[in-house]
């Protein structure tokens, strides 16, 4: 049997931990309107580094064609939109060839739409971690949309391919891209940490999102441009930042002029999204153990 | 102040059926939010509807202790550690630590099956609290502790399940938290393996951290623990040296212990015949313990006093394990009282149980004195006594080296014998030496 503590401290002289005279932890029921913890987040990064190398590492494992998939998603639906609304349905698509035009929309669409599925489902996926370790949760989703982020930059593969086929060079408006991708994954990240949230309780949402995502898509301009909207109805896209965003990213890539003023609508949506999202998180985040 | 640990006035109050129905559908919410908005929230309904898992539970551990919690099941051992570890939030009270916690609420947190032993290692390990460095400096040390160094880049997913549990406790097992909190690990694995966790464990605690063991078995808690905390209906029940709540908890379990007396010979069982007086168990040394030698014999001894002389008496046990399971029943055959009228005064009966006959586990001993001709049941007090029989795995029980699940309710050392024959090639051979 052990010494107890008492006569082990007698033994050493000396605790082997100094004590810190505060508490590290103290754990209470927590008032309603408690801060996000950005300091733990920042804390926990390497966690998110290890979640978010996981997921890509799981995503294609026991696949034939791997990571192939993430070119043959956008492209696939590019061909189909191309057969039925480039040529059967004559989309205008502002002079650019439609499959460049859909191609250049159904990449970050793509990478959108799957990173807000998937942290969608990420928390009740990851219960057993949820119910068995502590960590902030925000990790799972944030994870989830993180590991998006390869396939997003391997589905630019086949886009380079496709503006060398139609001879589209590059601008300096390539030069925000990267601002774009930040912005969509900011987006992803709203829309997908709230999602998540919301599945722990109501499962409805595993049946909603899909349909959801669905109807998104034809609001996005990743089909129609939204210029083909009638001018005064057009602030009602603006409503939706991924119209701006797939908009700009056409723009960015195939040296189109920006709507500057739909991407900052679009840009002060996401960081309220952004904000909302993770308040109303982490405000459920503790009872996710009870009720997951 | 050195308290590591204070725990104060802590509650944590569940809805009934939550663990049931553990997701609600919007239809559902949509429902009782159109149905029930005029009844006022239902505020009479709801109080009935919630239970304390825990409730006001304190208690302070002290830097370096090692402390075991233990309590049957549903007793709020498990949702006290998830409050510990911060997986749940209390509803009620404060938790204070001084340190960093490591918390080993299941081994195999985090592990995913198409990963490789090496990805988990790292994954698991960082999930569990530890810095990438600092995985990266066990590494060895985790792997040869697992004994899985040949597997190391398979994917768990074809691992065997031992395998996968070892690998999963010695990641946790490495973790060095000021504060280590372990939930009924060691329930699972072979016995040596089990041996080798609780081992590291004590080591563990030798170094000066503080672990929190929560655990069914009593053996693991009295072996690690120098002190424990008896949880009973979310409450403490008993704070203190383990042995003192061991003791206390099997008590609290059924009732019963080891010894049972009735001091009042008017309120004992019995009739105007027989009444009983005591009932106590003990080894062969002639101890009276709970925790008894699975390989050495068990004294079951009743004392009773007959009030009423010329009665022919047949004092007789009933043994029952923990599901309430019959596993025997013993009568006297005391050659000297058989068939025998028996005068007053005090008559102390004794059985004796062989050394490896019972398997390992809780039994439960009625007492009864019965007359058989004609046949009058003076007492039958059905849960008297009981107690624990242990293997201490020493190799010399029925269970020789295995150490894994062994079932049964009884578990004799039988004969055996072995006859060899030699493959038949050779024993042409050896008989045709022309």
């Amino acid at each position: 049997m052990l010494p107890n503590a008492k006569s082990r401290n007698a033994e050493t002289g000396e605790h082997s931990f100094p004590l810190p005279s505060r508490p590290l932890v103290t754990i209470e029921p927590s008032k309603s309107l408690a801060a996000l913890n950005l300091r733990e987040l920042w804390s926990h990064r390497e966690l998110l580094y290890f979640l978010t190398l996981r997921d890509i590492k799981v995503r294609y494992k026991q696949t034939l064609l791997g990571a192939a998939w993430a070119i043959l998603q956008p492209v696939f639906m590019m061909v189909v939109f191309s057969l039925f609304f480039g040529r059967l349905g004559a989309v205008s698509s502002n002079g650019i060839p439609y499959p460049l035009f859909a191609l250049a929309g159904l990449v970050p669409w793509t990478f959108f739409a799957n990173a807000v599925t998937t942290s969608a489902n990420s928390l009740v996926g990851s219960s057993n971690l949820i119910t068995k370790v502590y960590f902030p949760r925000l990790l799972v989703p944030a994870g989830a949309v993180a590991a998006g982020l390869v396939d997003l930059i391997v589905a630019f593969l086949p886009l380079f391919g496709a503006m060398l086929y139609y001879k589209v060079g590059l601008t300096l408006n390539i030069l925000m891209l990267p601002v774009l991708i930040l912005l969509t994954t900011l987006f992803a990240l709203a829309v997908g940490t709230w999602m998540s949230a919301l599945n722990v309780k109501y499962r409805d949402v595993r049946f909603a999102l899909p349909f959801v995502i669905q109807i998104w898509l034809f609001v996005s301009s990743v089909i129609v441009p939204s210029t083909a909207l009638p001018e005064k109805w057009r602030w009602i896209l603006s409503l939706n930042p991924m119209s701006a965003i797939i908009e700009s990213y056409r723009s960015a890539l195939l040296g189109l002029p920006f709507d500057w003023q739909m991407l900052g609508i679009a840009t002060t949506i996401t960081l309220v999204a952004l904000a909302y999202s993770a308040f109303s998180f982490h405000r459920v985040e503790k009872t996710f153990a009870d009720i997951i | 102040m050195s308290s590591i640990i204070t725990v104060e006035h802590v509650g944590k109050r569940y809805r009934i059926g939550e663990s049931q129905a553990s997701y609600s559908t919007l239809r559902e919410s949509l429902v009782h939010a159109i149905s029930s908005p005029f009844r006022k929230f239902r505020k009479n309904n709801e109080q009935s509807q919630f239970v304390w898992a825990v409730e006001d539970v304190s208690f302070e551990v002290e830097a370096g202790g090692v402390v075991g919690i233990i309590g049957r099941n549903g007793a709020g051992k498990s949702t006290l550690l998830k409050m510990l570890s911060r997986v749940t939030e209390p509803t009620t009270g404060r938790i204070q630590l001084y340190g960093r916690v490591g918390s080993l609420l299941e081994v195999g947190t985090g592990f995913h099956p198409e990963l490789t032993g090496r990805e988990n290692i790292t994954l698991n390990g960082v999930i569990l609290g530890m810095g990438r460095k600092e995985v990266r400096r066990k590494f060895d040390e985790i792997v040869s502790f697992a004994e899985v160094e040949r597997f190391i880049d398979t994917p768990v997913k074809h691992y065997s399940s031992g395998m996968y549990l070892r690998l999963a406790f010695s990641v946790a097992a490495h973790l060095e938290p000021e504060i280590l909190m372990v939930d009924e690990v060691l329930a699972v694995g072979d016995a040596r393996f089990q041996r080798k966790c609780l081992d590291k464990m004590q080591d563990v605690g030798k170094q000066g951290h503080t672990v929190l063991f929560v655990s069914h078995s009593m053996a693991a808690i009295t072996r690690l623990c120098p002190r424990a905390i008896l949880l009973d209906k979310g409450r403490v029940l008993c704070d203190g040296p383990s042995h003192q709540v061991a003791s206390t908890y099997l008590n609290s379990g059924l009732g019963i212990t080891a010894a049972h007396e009735w001091p009042d010979i008017d309120k004992a069982p019995g009739d105007e015949i027989v009444r009983l007086h005591h009932v106590r168990v003990r080894n062969e040394n002639g101890e009276v313990t709970e925790a008894l030698d699975i390989r050495k014999p068990i004294a079951i001894e009743m004392e009773f006093e007959v009030l009423k002389g010329g009665y022919e008496l047949a004092p007789n046990y009933h043994f029952f394990d923990e599901r309430g399971v019959c596993i025997f029943v013993a009568g006297d055959n005391d050659p000297a009282w058989l068939n025998r009228p028996r005068p007053k005064g005090r008559f102390v009966s004794t059985a004796w149980i062989p050394g490896n006959l019972l398997a390992e586990g809780t039994m439960i001993v009625g007492a009864a004195v019965t007359t058989v001709e004609p046949e009058i049941v003076h007492f039958f007090e059905r849960d008297a006594v009981a107690f624990q029989v242990i293997d201490n795995m020493d190799g010399d029980s029925a269970r020789g080296q295995y150490s894994g699940h062994f079932p049964g309710v009884v578990r004799p050392v039988l004969n055996w014998d072995t006859r060899y024959t030699a493959e038949q090639c050779e024993t042409v051979a050896d008989a045709a030496p022309r």
